[in-house]
């Protein structure tokens, strides 16, 4: 396995108080990591670190090769319902990233979009306005925007927090047929631990410091087999 | 009848040319920038500057200088300094759009009041005066608006993605804070422009009604843009030439078109919904 991204020694800061503390770990290409922790644990932090939308305090954050990263940001459900956008355009923005100025979106870069829409079961949405959707569908076209570029990464916060039984439990074989099928890797922020154990192959426990990196098999034996869960 | 021929005068008209070309002008510019503002909720910015121009066409006016000149580069600096504050969140986004507008206005009135009161001159760029516009003013409106439509559409889809969702066009490598800056600073320039004919008072609807109204019945981005930059040329020149046939004044008259609009497209969307 080829390591994708390497972390070392990271650290994060909101004033004076330091939320993530010397953080170590390597991520491999296929990997299917489940981020785990309580609320305030700063598993969002560590996200918004490795994507270079906070300022790290100390360590560093590498990438091999091309950084190519997907990313479904977290209650991305529309906060407004008038945004007056299509389907098509949401999608089309991921692909900005592979662009230089002035960045068109071209009738070859159609090509990726109906691809992708294909992929995840939302073709007939193309032309639909992103607000008339419902939650799943919505999640499923920024899952579309986030994947539109190919991306070697894919890092998705709370996906499934804002969907009903049923369509978090799509999602969630949605995403494990992503990593299983296109071998894209996924880092998926989650509070739910009985779908991460169920679906994700590593698990990565926070409190604002890394307790737990390893195999789902070596996660459960270490807190379920000896006198539960702690 | 008698009405297309007071038209056809009004027409024959040097000032109703001219007014009738700065206005569409204003009205595709402010209308292309008011998407932007308006989903980004800086809808208030526009109404803040157009009180910093208040006071830089005050201080115009005194030294004698030409208003339209000495107000685009305060009226960018003042844009970027409620950016500035509103990023540090070291004041909130509205607050700052608060302190800045009214210092302005204050300082414009202490302004006018050394140069000896309101006079006429001040009055028209409070409320546009189209008898006001002179042809260098059409050709500096051209030149700028060409400016302002050339940023958008070579930004547009940067433009769009930070308006969408400014976390995820940060990630993918979009300098938000150089798009952020450039809302402001295209606006400052339509802002400026505009006072000549709608006046300070009445600018900013210029920039906020054309957008709302085309979100009552769009769909895409895309058809939001270009129904809004329809409306608001079309309500520049029925309220230029409305104005003419009814007397009223004609700032005030493109405002009330725009009104109008709003309220049909309004009645539009409760009715099929």
């Amino acid at each position: 396995m080829n390591n994708l991204m390497t972390v070392e020694h990271l650290s994060v800061k909101y004033g004076n108080n330091e939320v993530l503390s010397d953080i170590h770990f390597s991520v491999e290409e296929g990997d299917y990591i489940g981020l785990v922790g309580a609320n305030g644990s700063g598993k969002t932090t560590l996200i918004k670190a490795l994507l270079g939308l906070l300022p790290l305090n100390g360590g560093t954050v590498r990438f091999e090769g091309d950084r190519r990263i997907g990313y479904l940001p977290q209650a991305a459900i529309s906060a407004d319902a008038l945004f007056p956008a299509e389907v098509s355009e949401i999608v089309a923005t991921g692909l900005l990233g592979l662009k230089r100025f002035p960045r068109f979106i071209l009738k070859s870069d159609q090509i990726a979009i109906n691809d992708i829409l294909r992929r995840l079961d939302i073709f007939h949405l193309k032309q639909k306005r992103l607000g008339d959707l419902s939650g799943g569908q919505q999640q499923r076209v920024l899952l579309a925007r986030a994947m539109v570029a190919k991306p070697s990464l894919l890092i998705l916060d709370e996906p499934t927090s804002a969907l009903d039984p049923k369509v978090r439990e799509d999602f969630f074989e949605l995403i494990g047929d992503i990593n299983q099928k296109d071998r894209t890797t996924i880092i998926l922020v989650s509070h739910d631990m009985e779908s991460v154990l169920t679906h994700a192959t590593k698990v990565m426990m926070l409190d604002r410091r890394l307790l737990f990196f390893g195999s789902t098999e070596a996660f459960v034996e270490q807190h379920f087999e000896k006198g539960g869960f702690h | 009848m008698q009405t297309l021929a007071l038209i056809e005068e009004a027409l024959q008209y040097g000032f109703m040319q001219r007014a009738l070309i700065v206005g569409v002008l204003i009205a595709v510019s402010s209308s292309m920038l008011g998407i932007f503002l308006v989903l980004k909720k800086y809808s208030m910015i526009g109404d803040g500057l157009a009180h910093v121009s208040f006071a830089t066409v005050a201080i115009a006016l005194l030294l004698g200088a030409s208003p339209l000149l000495v107000s685009i580069p305060i009226v960018v600096v003042a844009s970027l300094l409620i950016m500035t504050l509103n990023e540090r969140a070291s004041v909130h986004g509205d607050a700052a759009i608060g302190l800045v507008s009214s210092f302005s206005v204050a300082l414009g009135v202490m302004i006018s009041s050394v140069a000896g009161g309101f006079n006429v001159d001040l009055f028209s760029y409070l409320f546009g005066s189209i008898l006001a516009i002179r042809s260098t003013d059409v050709w500096f409106s051209a030149g700028l608006t060409l400016v302002v439509v050339l940023a958008v559409v070579l930004y547009y889809n940067e433009l769009f993605a930070t308006t969408h969702d400014e976390a995820f066009a940060s990630v993918i490598g979009i300098r938000t804070k150089f798009i952020n800056h450039l809302i402001a600073v295209l606006t400052s320039i339509t802002i400026v422009l505009g006072i000549r004919v709608v006046g300070t008072m009445l600018i900013s609807s210029m920039i906020v009604f054309p957008t709302v109204t085309a979100l009552m019945v769009s769909r895409s981005f895309k058809t939001t843009v270009v129904l809004s930059t329809f409306i608001a040329v079309i309500s520049v020149i029925v309220g230029v030439l409305g104005s003419y046939v009814m007397d009223f004044p004609s700032g005030a008259s493109i405002v009330m078109v725009n009104a109008i609009w709003f309220v049909v497209l309004f009645t539009v969307r409760q009715l099929r919904s």
